[in-house]
């Protein structure tokens, strides 16, 4: 019980620490592209992980002062 | 279709009554004591009152009133879902998000500037702002930007205003870029001069973030928080090392410089970092500078309450006259220029406009992001404020007051603060440079250095030990210039694909963003727009941020005004005139400040036009003033001043010219028998498959 509450927790920090540095969740996008684009090749971690890290960079200056 | 409010229980109702009292007698004993220092506590316990109360009360109301948010409806996140840029994602998870990329250097850095006119302008300015303006802007624009597919604040700009007017305000966007950048790197230079210890352990962030580069693109791709840690270990251990450096006779002249030397690295810098393969410096930097802001903050917070500090500046001090030695000008609108972030943002328009709409997943999340994100950042602001209030008054000055008003000794300093009304002798201010592990504390104007040694006597007060306050001064600096050197790579980048896109409508190819020859054109362009300003500063007689802060603030304020304009004339289209003051009354307020800051940087004593005339005269009767040492730096100075007075009257010229497209389509709109706002249409929540 406290267990599965801990994990939870955790993967929300884990999710938050990710997102702040523009890295959305890769579960998360593996569940869409099977639902929606089964026709698409699921790309690595590693692959989704150097798409997301050009696309934070390419513009909207997406931080403040 | 409009949710109805609850009514409250009537436990609900004893509660938030004993939350008002508490919170009044608080800020009672803020305001009202005198003569006596008080505890920060006081002031801690008044704000979260203010902030809890504003969030439940007013924010309710914008919510359900003014935007009229809705439950049932279907966030662009679920409209648009696509697993990448627009996820429903969990509320706490986009408040995380939200709240680290608002939260910079500029909530810790005004506030600081601003208690020499005593803590309470600053305190009631950033409690008061941030409830009825800074929020509300925040607030407003993602709940508008929510009703239109996430759209981007120049976007919205131009489907509600016009083309024009879009342009006019991008334009804007784009100056005040090169000025925030400038004015951080400032920052950094004047935290760095003639400090070898700082510069080293700042310049060991290169190749730390390069090592961590390589890690996460061939050893372990994508193990964020693995390298970060490692990253954080080796940042450490370069500031420990840095004492080492900074003792050694042949090691720390490597790494002595002057203000203008420091400038140049910087520039040099900025280009190189900016046409570097992002995966390779900016990003894992951008990674440990985040986490760093977060756990820092958390840190201070932490310091606050367990030293529980007494504040040691006076509440009010003399210089509300406008005579102050940090920045010059009256309370009145020098207060509301000088601490923007904290109390009121234009920049966070386009963060809220950003990648958080497209995350939200449901409307009624937008009141706990929105307004709630910018309540902690008000926060953040409070505690950048307590720690330079709880230094000692005469040490502050000596930091923050520019050298051709104290002087450059120890002694010369001590007589002229003391003479002010704050006692401090020449041992008390080499102390606390020896304290720091520094050779002066003199005239280190720029919030970071002053910020660092308020943290660092808080931190070592909860953590004692010798040689402790120097680690801590040293860390505090370091946190400081990361996150800022990261913004501005990142604004660099960003400007260059701005200019990017201006070029290729001159000569497509320079459009090419993968193109050698455009990247490395629109970078040294970028680079020139902000280095210019920063090279200003370094040289600049007041010691440059009194220079160039005002302009900063000036141009952020601009920047609000207009976001809170837009949001002013939607809710007039939207037909809901009775709300119209709700943003039209701090869209009013930014507009007076703006134009009035602006006046009397243009005109009178405190002006830029004053300042340039001043050298003109000296120079036609071959005197030389200082910091120029010759005839050609005395024409630079003059020319800086020149610039600063076209810059201040460009961002007049913008804020008067938006004024006036916002005032046509308020009218057109007032007039209009039903709703002209570009809303995207109703879809229920329950009708889209997830």
């Amino acid at each position: 019980m406290i267990g599965a509450a801990l994990r939870a927790l955790r993967k929300r920090a884990v999710q938050t620490a990710r997102l702040c540095c523009g890295v959305p969740d890769y579960d998360v996008y593996v569940a869409h592209l099977r639902t929606h684009h089964p026709d698409r090749r699921v790309p690595s971690y590693a692959e989704f992980f150097r798409e997301r890290q050009e696309a934070r960079y390419k513009g909207g200056g997406g931080r403040c002062c | 279709m409009q949710a109805v409010m609850p009514k409250p229980s009537p436990a609900s109702k004893i509660l938030w009554v004993a939350i008002a009292i508490v919170g009044a007698f608080c800020l009672g004993v803020v305001a009202l004591r005198r003569g006596e220092p008080i505890n920060a506590i006081w002031l801690v316990a008044a704000s979260i009152a203010i902030f809890v109360i504003g969030y439940r009360f007013y924010g309710k109301f914008i919510e359900h009133s003014v935007l009229r948010l809705d439950a049932t409806r279907a966030p662009p996140s679920v409209l648009r879902n696509d697993g990448l840029d627009y996820v429903p994602t969990d509320k706490w998870v986009v408040f995380g998000h939200h709240f680290a990329a608002i939260a910079g250097a500029g909530p810790l850095v005004g506030p600081v500037l601003a208690a020499q006119m005593g803590y309470l302008p600053g305190t009631l300015w950033i409690l008061f702002g941030v409830v009825f303006a800074g929020a509300v802007q925040d607030f407003m624009i993602l709940g508008l930007s929510l009703r239109r597919d996430g759209r981007s604040l120049g976007h919205m700009l131009r489907e509600e205003l016009g083309p024009l007017p879009g342009i006019v305000a991008m334009i804007g966007v784009l100056v005040l870029m090169m000025i925030v950048l400038a004015v951080l790197a400032l920052v950094v230079v004047k935290a760095l001069t003639h400090s070898p210890w700082g510069t080293f352990t700042v310049a060991c962030t290169i190749p730390i973030a390069l090592l961590m580069g390589v890690y996460l693109r061939w050893l372990r791709p994508g193990r964020i928080l693995e390298v970060s840690i490692i990253g954080l270990v080796l940042l450490l251990a370069s500031i420990a090392l840095g004492k080492n450096v900074a003792d050694s006779a042949t090691l720390a002249p490597l790494f002595d410089f002057d203000a203008k030397a420091l400038a140049w690295w910087l520039i040099g810098y900025g280009f190189c970092a900016s046409v570097l393969p992002v995966w390779l410096l900016l990003a894992p930097r951008d990674y440990l500078s985040t986490f760093l802001k977060i756990g820092t903050i958390a840190l201070l917070a932490l310091a606050i309450f367990l030293a529980a500090p007494m504040l040691q500046m006076p509440a009010v001090t003399r210089f509300i006259d406008g005579t102050g030695p940090v920045f010059a000008g009256n309370l009145f609108p020098f207060l509301f220029i000088t601490i923007a972030c904290g109390a009121v943002s234009g920049w966070h328009s386009i963060i809220a406009s950003g990648t958080t709409p497209k995350l939200l997943a449901n409307e009624s999340q937008a009141r706990l992001v929105g307004y709630g994100g910018m309540l902690m950042e008000a926060f953040v602001a409070i505690m950048a404020l307590i720690a330079a209030a709880s230094l000692h008054p005469g040490v502050y000055f000596a930091m923050n007051a520019p050298g051709a008003i104290i002087g450059t000794t120890v002694q010369d300093a001590a007589t002229t603060i003391s003479q002010w009304g704050f006692v401090v002798t020449p041992d008390e201010l080499i102390r606390t440079a020896r304290d720091i592990g520094e050779g002066s504390i003199l005239s280190r104007a720029g919030g970071a250095p002053t910020l660092a040694v308020g943290m660092a006597q808080l931190l070592h007060n909860v953590i004692p030990g010798a040689s402790m306050m120097a680690f801590w001064y040293h860390y505090a600096i370091l946190f400081e210039a990361l996150f800022i050197l990261t913004t501005v790579d990142a604004g660099t980048r960003v400007g260059r694909f701005m200019i990017q896109e201006i070029a290729g409508l001159i000569h497509t190819p320079l459009q090419e963003t993968s193109s050698w020859a455009g990247n490395l054109l629109a970078t040294a362009i970028c680079v020139a727009l902000w280095g210019y300003f920063l090279y200003q500063g370094a040289v600049d007689p007041l010691g440059g941020i009194n220079t160039l802060w005002p302009l900063f603030g000036i141009a952020n304020q601009m920047l609000a005004a207009i976001a809170l304009m837009l949001a002013t004339v939607v809710v007039v289209k939207l037909k809901r005139e009775r709300y119209v003051l709700v943003p039209g009354v701090p869209a009013l307020w930014l507009i007076t400040c703006t134009l009035t800051a602006g006046y009397e940087k243009l005109v009178g004593p405190i002006s830029f036009t004053a300042a340039a005339n001043k050298y003109a005269q000296a120079m036609e009767q071959g005197q030389l003033l200082a910091p120029a040492k010759n005839a050609a730096e005395m024409r630079q100075i003059i020319t800086n001043n020149y610039v600063d007075m076209a810059l201040t009257g460009l961002f007049m010229a913008l804020i008067v010219v938006m004024v006036l497209f916002c005032l046509r389509a308020l009218l057109r709109a007032w007039r209009s028998s039903h709703p002209t706002a570009h809303e995207e249409p109703y879809v229920a929540l329950g009708s889209v498959a997830s």
